[in-house]
């Protein structure tokens, strides 16, 4: 429903607006603090930027990041679906599975990290397995109440015309899950990267949270910011250029 | 031959069905009455063997076809698919023709949730109907569709018996539709409901 008052403003400008005003504060905040060493204003930031970008070394570090978070993404979005799918239908293997489950999810991401990193060593492998199993349980626990929620009554229709696994999977339990599955994805991707840059920081000779150890060393705040801020630049992307759009094609026949 | 053997059925502590047994020779077509809420869904739930949960047994054929008291369509993929989905022989064309044949020709790339119900039903109708089944269960196929809606449908569903000769089973409140179609008429009466045959 929409209120008359609110044709003014397209939520597109609403978007843009709500960043300006936020790259505002920043600018009233450093001008308050008037020290670029402690915290530059955004327009300070344009130098070392395009520096980073001309030495290649941004364009490296970003990278290497993406890379990790897509694997780490994709492993915890497939591992975490199957097992959410699973535990959802069969409440026998969910009174199993349930207390690793919980116990998971409250393991601290730092913990699991360490651990990794102690059993495998510094490796791909090592950082790619800590961000993996720290995301699985989300997934798991947001799919399996949409595997809870599917409607029975598909089920039995698929059974008695005995439709084959894979089309029953691609037209009657995907399409049930995907709003389960857009938000785990959601808070799947946000949270990855930045267990990403724990796992770089932590053990690793590459990528943002590498850069950022560095340059934390360094106490180079700019730096630290450049870095930061291109790859949230690279989510809003992600955001805008692939989940949104694919949750409106799935939503689609619900609004026609 | 189908064998429905059901000895008891239960929901938690309330026994829904008693002694309920009936066999439905090959081409035979059985009407299934009774009052609302005796268990005539859930008879045909156990004949179809999506509900295992019940004392006794059943013999089925394996190709059935169900047209269940809702439509149960797929909401989320359009009527042409909503067939060719189930029935992957069908093809584009056959689908086609099968959507003519219940008068929805022309809708094909709507979604479910676009059409009214009786349309809804109809297209179940139109997917029970697609392949030559040797089981039939459909539960008051007919139900909230005007008298020639229904009429045709009764009339698509005579035809689909005599060339094909599924072994049906049907509920219905309408008498003259199961005087229609049924060569034998079977009632469900009493707490926990038994059979009792009527014709
Ligand atoms: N899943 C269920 N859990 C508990 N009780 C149920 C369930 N399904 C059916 N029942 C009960 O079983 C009884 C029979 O239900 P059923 O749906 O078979 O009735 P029906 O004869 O098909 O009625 P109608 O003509 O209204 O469709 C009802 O009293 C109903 O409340
Ligand atoms: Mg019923």
């Amino acid at each position: 429903m929409r209120i008359s008052t609110e044709r003014a403003t397209s939520p597109r400008t609403v978007t843009v607006l709500s960043i300006l005003l936020l790259g505002a504060l920043w600018v009233v905040a450093a001008a308050l603090t008037a020290d670029p060493q402690v915290l530059p204003s955004p327009f300070a930031l344009a130098a070392p930027f395009r520096q980073e970008l001309a030495n290649g070394e941004l364009l490296y570090h970003l990278g290497q990041t993406v890379v990790r978070v897509l694997w780490a993404f994709a492993l915890a979005m497939g591992l975490g679906i199957a097992l959410g799918l699973v535990m959802g239908r069969s409440e026998a293997v969910n009174r199993w599975l349930d207390p690793w489950l919980v116990i998971f999810l409250n393991l601290p991401a730092l913990v699991l990290i360490v651990l990794c990193y102690l059993w495998i060593g510094l490796t791909e492998t090592a950082a790619i397995a800590a961000v993996t199993l720290n995301k699985i349980p989300n997934v798991t626990t947001v799919i399996r109440e949409g595997a809870r929620a599917m409607d029975p009554q598909l089920d039995a229709m698929a059974r008695i015309y005995r439709m084959s696994w894979r089309r029953r999977m691609a037209h009657i339990v995907l399409p049930q899950l995907a709003p389960f599955i857009t938000a785990a994805a959601r808070s799947g991707i946000a949270v990855i990267w930045k267990i990403v840059l724990v796992v770089e920081f932590l053990g690793r000779s590459s990528g943002i949270g590498f850069q950022i150890h560095l340059y934390f060393q360094l106490f180079d705040v700019a730096m630290v910011l450049v870095y930061a801020l291109s790859f949230i630049c690279v989510m809003l992307l992600v955001e805008w250029l692939v989940l949104q759009p694919w949750e409106r094609r799935v939503r689609r026949w619900r609004q026609a | 031959m189908i064998r429905i053997r059901i000895d008891d059925k239960h929901f938690g502590n309330a026994q829904v069905l008693g002694r309920v047994h009936f066999d439905i020779a090959p081409g035979e077509c059985v009407a299934l009455v009774g009052p609302s809420g005796i268990g005539k869904s859930t008879v045909l739930r156990i004949l179809a063997g999506t509900d295992e949960a019940f004392t006794g047994h059943v013999d089925r054929p394996e190709r059935m076809a169900v047209v269940f008291q809702e439509p149960t369509l797929l909401p989320w993929r359009s009527v042409l698919q909503n067939l060719t989905l189930v029935h992957p022989d069908l093809g584009t064309a056959g689908a086609r023709a099968a959507l003519d044949r219940v008068g929805l020709a022309g809708k094909e790339t709507l979604f479910p949730g676009q059409l009214s119900l009786g349309q809804q039903r109809r297209l179940a109708l139109a997917r029970g109907f697609a392949t030559p089944p040797d089981l039939l269960i459909m539960d008051e196929p007919f139900a909230s569709l005007d008298p020639e809606t229904a009429e045709r449908m009764l009339a698509l569903t005579e035809s689909l018996m005599a060339t094909t000769r599924p072994a049906t089973l049907f509920v219905t409140h309408d008498r003259a539709e199961a005087e229609r179609l049924a060569d034998r008429i079977l009632r469900l009466d009493g707490a926990p409901a038994t059979l009792a045959e009527t014709t």
